[in-house]
């Protein structure tokens, strides 16, 4: 289906390597992936503390993000973007994390600033409080990244001016086994926004 | 053009009943689904919660499914949709959405259980599955709001045309991972939650599911139907887990729901909000319905029934402000004496009948994030 969307800008992160707008702009293999994300942020020159505070997911979802929107969020004005984001496992990753401190009765330590972060939306907010974006937000989960949904979804959010553009992705963590590919839809951009080419982008 | 989307059934289950008419009729009894929990494995101290007998479940279950290979909350899940679906055919325009924060985190207990266990995918499709839905299923997990939320999105489905009709259901268990989260974080009330009262102190958390058949179809609106007015969800942009002081996020989805319903804030006749009981939750509210002029619309929260049910809170809660339009009827908000907020706002103390046409549902959630949807009565 064509529309006259198009996606603007996107950005990939898997096996350590960040791509942006197809291009391969960084990669640092042999390391974990705490260390590669602090790196990875280094790297775009992001400089926001509150990212060494956030949980895997969080810190993938916001560096993907980070790199799309550091240049097209405008400082000092409202930015309309809404943000569609959906995985596979949810908070998984720190689910059980969470779960582990509270398991052993004799080693119990729940956390709130772990506990927080036991819900996959927590990082859709983080990534509307850097830029202020008070805009339309959800967070879905799938088996797999469903093109057709997030597609028509967006196109919906747009044609009812409940969005001007919508940064959408797949953000997926679970236990070191991560892919991230996040999109700006918007009016103008390099192509056009339709199911066949993010499923390009996105098998690429 | 945009195509209507109506409510045309609906159910739940609840500690307070396994269907939406012993649910009300318990509510207008000023009966509650909250108890206080001792000795229970699920907390190193004794608590406040709304929860489902499990035998009483079971006995339910039974009768619709002879199975028994369903954890706690499928069983639950499925009472709940079950005598929506035995009305309706689910063909390949239907889409199955189901709402939830949590899901079977019960099972991370047992650590030789497989973790694709814990999939919220693999939890909807084993429901879709069930009731022969051959569309993808939906997943809509964006915290406090995704019961709600999930009404937004069938409609906004419905109309890109990409369905034409949608089964809604929403669930979550009260489980030792969220007692303990929520205590860790010290919002667990000592006693029953008050929401919006001045002696308020925290949530009491619960356990439900709801269910909600939505339509495009014209031909099936019937006596107690629902048209869907218009819709909002968006961000405080403020903080993870504290709401906005301003109620921002909260207010701009009202205003957004009203917009697109061409609906004046005077003319909303009833307001079922979330109401959670902390301090900050029921405070930032009044301040986001005192900004819209809702202050003298009369208010409720359900909490203080049900306690918090996280993901099933906001379809559980539309599905009991559509049977109180039906019904021209208010319900007294549970737990509330004495104005806690700084608005003065107009919090329903006592049952009372009251013609309703517009109302609105609205919640908020961890990470920021607010919904609201305006509803209008079908005459």
């Amino acid at each position: 289906m064509n529309t006259e969307n198009y996606i603007s800008k996107y950005c990939q992160i898997e096996n350590n390597t960040v791509f942006v707008n197809g291009e391969k702009l960084f990669e640092l293999k042999d390391v974990g992936f705490s260390e590669f994300i602090k790196n990875a942020y280094k790297e775009f020159e992001i400089e926001y503390p509150k990212f060494f505070k956030m949980d895997n997911l969080s810190k993938l979802a916001f560096v993907t993000s980070e790199i799309i929107l550091k240049d097209v969020c405008e400082k000092d004005q409202e930015n309309d973007i809404a943000i569609v984001f959906a995985n596979q496992s949810s908070s998984l990753d720190t689910d059980v994390k969470y779960q582990n401190s509270i398991q052993d009765k004799e080693n119990y330590f729940p956390s709130p600033a772990v506990f927080v972060y036991t819900l996959p939306n927590i990082c859709v907010g983080e990534i509307s409080i850097k830029h202020q974006l008070k805009s339309e937000n959800a967070f879905f989960v799938f088996e797999n990244f469903n093109t057709k949904f997030i597609t028509n979804y967006a196109n919906q959010l747009i044609k009812s001016r409940k969005a001007e553009s919508v940064l959408c992705g797949w953000v997926e963590f679970y236990q070191e086994k991560y892919k991230s590919f996040v999109y700006l839809v918007s009016k103008d951009g390099l192509l056009f926004h339709n199911e066949k080419n993010i499923n390009t982008l996105y098998n690429k | 053009m945009s195509k209507n989307c109506y409510i045309i059934q609906t159910n739940c289950v609840t500690p307070l009943g396994f269907d939406v008419n012993s649910n009300f009729e318990a509510m207008l009894n000023g009966d509650s689904g909250i108890q206080c929990h001792k000795n229970s494995p699920l907390l190193g101290s004794s608590f406040y919660a709304a929860t489902i007998d499990s035998t009483q479940l079971d006995v339910a279950f039974s009768k619709v499914e002879c199975n028994a290979e369903f954890s706690r909350l499928e069983k639950m899940l499925i009472l709940s949709l079950q005598p929506i679906i035995s009305k309706q055919k689910v063909t390949p325009k239907s889409v199955f959405i189901l709402s939830t924060t949590k899901g079977n985190i019960t099972a991370l207990e047992n650590k030789e259980y497989p973790i694709e266990g814990t999939y919220l995918s693999v939890l909807a499709k084993k429901i879709a599955l069930y009731f022969g839905f051959t569309t993808e299923p939906i997943v809509v997990s964006n915290a406090c709001v995704s019961g709600v939320l999930a009404v937004a999105v069938a409609n906004r489905m419905i109309q890109a045309g990409v369905y034409e009709e949608a089964f809604l259901v929403a669930g979550d268990e009260v489980s030792e991972f969220v007692l303990s989260g929520f205590n860790s974080f010290q919002a667990m009330s000592e006693n029953p939650c008050k929401p919006y009262d001045k002696d308020r102190n925290g949530v009491t958390l619960g356990e439900a599911t709801a269910a909600v058949y939505i339509s495009s179809d014209e031909s099936k609106i019937g006596k107690g139907s629902i048209k869907i007015l218009g819709d909002g969800s968006v961000n405080d942009a403020n903080h993870i887990s504290g709401p906005s002081r301003t109620g921002e996020g909260l207010y701009r989805s009202i205003s957004s729901a009203l917009k697109e319903a061409y609906i004046n804030p005077h003319q909303i006749d009833y307001l079922s909000a979330h109401g959670t009981a902390t301090l900050y939750n029921d405070e930032m509210e009044a301040i986001a319905f005192s900004r819209l002029g809702l202050q003298n619309v009369p208010i409720n929260s359900y909490k203080g029934f049900f306690g918090h049910t996280l993901g099933a809170s906001g379809l559980l809660e539309t599905v009991f402000a559509i049977e109180c339009a039906n019904r021209n009827q208010l319900i007294a908000s549970k737990g509330y004496n004495e104005n806690g907020v700084s608005q003065n706002i107009n919090i329903i103390h006592k049952n009372a009948k009251k013609e309703i046409t517009y109302f609105l549902k609205t919640a908020s959630g961890f990470g920021g994030c607010n919904t609201a949807v305006v509803f209008e009565k079908i005459k």
